[in-house]
């Protein structure tokens, strides 16, 4: 299983076909104390950089984009309500969505994990 | 992810092409893990540990802000009290010596320009120095040139930050060559608030806990001279300080080290207020708003009502007597998404009738509440309202102001 990551802070393991997705833990300490999680429900298609997710934090909402094309699969329910898990745990049991990747040649884009740390140090 | 970018409490308020500038605790805010951030044309901090947990730490216990953003002005003239209530509401004429008042800069046309705090300063205030080279703080009266006016006392107003340079440039024209405003920029300005910080300040600065709710006074701090109100914006308990900005950090230093006491940001003090149902300026109030349609009738004296003889008088008063169009009502948000700032306030139709001039997250209900403006025949406590917000549609319950109740302190002690 491997994990990339996108310049905005998205992440996605993926197994197969099947992707994981979440948030990195630089943008839950960016985002600070979050209080409201809206993750895609099964069936949705989601575009690669298009809309996938809604986080609200005490200050501020953000978008999560799709780090990837594809079928939601299933949204992780836990977070309605404990949405302090992206806090706690963003990049496990925080993790917002799994979906079929409909073109995982998408992936040859992304960043690894040394990428991702190089590209969160500069910032 | 990416942050909407009409959201969040850092709207310009000013738009202001002006460079940001550090304020006296710079250092020390970024010292202690400050996160800072660009407001009111200055460098801030919106965080330390984090908004929720220093917001919770206010409410149990006590909170450090520095609010040296704001403008402290000072008016050095005895009758300045008079020519402000050409653009104040209030009764500032009747304002005893440490005694203060909250109350609205108003337009020709009764818009609001600012809210503020104005305080009768008694003789012999640190701030006479301002107007004195040769200062001798043990006799303010001997070396004063405005001695006259010192010993009757001045006033000392405390503006918001993003308003501060218009405010005082309507002043000048307002009040004329009688009256001499001086905008102390070499002072900073510190609110310590919560349950507790009676103790941690009365412990450093002895004498304190005589102070009641909306009154203040000079007090020695290892001969630098401070003035402290027991004000706030929070709705609780608390006091605020104006140190001279050469002082400010061993203030702070002093302050923080007491074990009551954390620093806490932007971000909190933005939620605290909401709770407490205190309007933001720039946000909740504007030239648009009135104090009628603001909800701030308490700002009104009856002398001043009785007399009709403030800035927007007639347009105000007959808001006051046949009831606004609008007005400022708090929210409640049904489920777990906080409504924000820029929402619509929709009817039946889907057309909008109002709008949210505020909206977060509270800490201490744990739910979403929300200030907004909508027609008078929706502002009764109870009614249900529609909110849309980016293509969903919430629905909220009109419920009374303050959110959680104020803790003031009117009676002196601890």
């Amino acid at each position: 299983m491997s994990r990339y990551y996108t310049e905005d802070h998205e992440w996605v393991d993926v197994d197969g076909d099947i992707g994981t997705v979440g948030i990195s833990e630089y943008a839950q300490g960016q985002l600070g104390d979050i209080v409201f999680i809206e993750v895609p429900e099964a069936g949705k298609t989601l575009i690669k950089g298009g809309d996938a997710a809604v986080v609200e934090s005490v200050k501020a909402a953000s978008d999560v984009y799709a780090p990837v094309s594809g079928t939601v699969i299933e949204g992780n329910a836990a977070l309605a309500d404990e949405p302090g898990l992206v806090n706690s745990d963003p990049e496990d049991d925080g993790w917002f969505f799994k979906l079929t990747l409909s073109d995982p040649e998408e992936l040859a884009g992304l960043m690894d994990e040394t990428a991702y740390a190089a590209f969160v140090a500069k910032l | 992810m990416s942050a909407f970018p009409e959201n969040g409490i850092l709207d310009p308020e000013g738009g202001e092409e002006i460079p940001t500038l550090p304020l006296p605790l710079d250092a020390w805010h970024r010292a202690k893990g400050g996160r800072m951030v660009e407001f009111a044309g200055y460098f801030m901090p919106i965080q330390y540990e984090g908004i929720m947990a220093e917001h919770l730490w206010v409410r149990e216990s006590a909170g450090l802000f520095d609010v040296s953003h704001m403008g402290q002005i000072h008016f050095a003239d005895v009758g300045a009290d008079a020519a402000l209530e050409a653009v104040l509401p209030g009764d500032i004429i009747g304002l005893a010596a440490g005694k203060m008042r909250y109350s609205l800069l108003l337009a020709e046309d009764g818009g609001i320009l600012d809210d503020l705090m104005v305080t009768r300063l008694p003789a012999g205030s640190p701030f006479d120095r301002e107007a004195e080279d040769g200062f001798d703080p043990a006799k303010p009266w001997e070396t004063s040139p405005v001695a006259p006016a010192a010993k009757e006392g001045g006033l000392y107003m405390v503006v918001n930050g993003a308003t501060k340079y218009d405010d005082v440039s309507y002043l000048l024209d307002v009040l004329g060559d009688d009256v001499t405003i001086t905008l102390m920029e070499d002072q900073a300005l510190l609110a310590l608030q919560g349950p507790k910080a009676v103790d941690a300040l009365a412990r450093i600065v002895p004498g304190i806990e005589a102070l009641t709710f909306m009154t203040a006074a000079a007090f020695d701090w290892h001969g630098t001279e401070l003035w402290v109100s027991r004000s706030g914006y929070t709705g609780e308990d608390g006091f605020e300080i104006s140190v001279p900005a050469d002082f400010a950090e061993a203030l702070a230093d002093a302050l923080a080290a007491e074990p009551e006491v954390r620093p806490i940001g932007l971000g909190a003090r933005d939620s605290l207020r909401l709770e407490a149902g205190l309007p933001l300026y720039g946000h909740d109030l504007g030239p648009e708003t009135s104090p009628v349609i603001a909800d701030l009738g308490f700002a009104l004296s009856k002398r001043r009502r009785e007399a009709a003889d403030f800035a927007g008088a007639t347009r105000i008063l007959a808001e006051r007597e046949s009831g606004p169009a609008t007005k400022r009502i708090g929210l409640i948000v049904d489920g777990r998404q906080p409504a924000r700032e820029g929402s619509d306030v929709i009817d039946d139709d889907g057309a909008v009738i109002g709008r949210l001039t505020s909206g977060g997250f509270s800490p201490t209900l744990g739910k979403p509440i929300a200030m907004a403006y909508v027609p008078l025949a929706l502002s009764a406590p109870g009614t249900r309202i529609e909110i849309a917000q980016r293509g969903k549609v919430h629905t909220a319950t009109v419920v009374a102001m303050p959110f959680i109740p104020h803790r003031y302190v009117r009676t002196g002690g601890k």
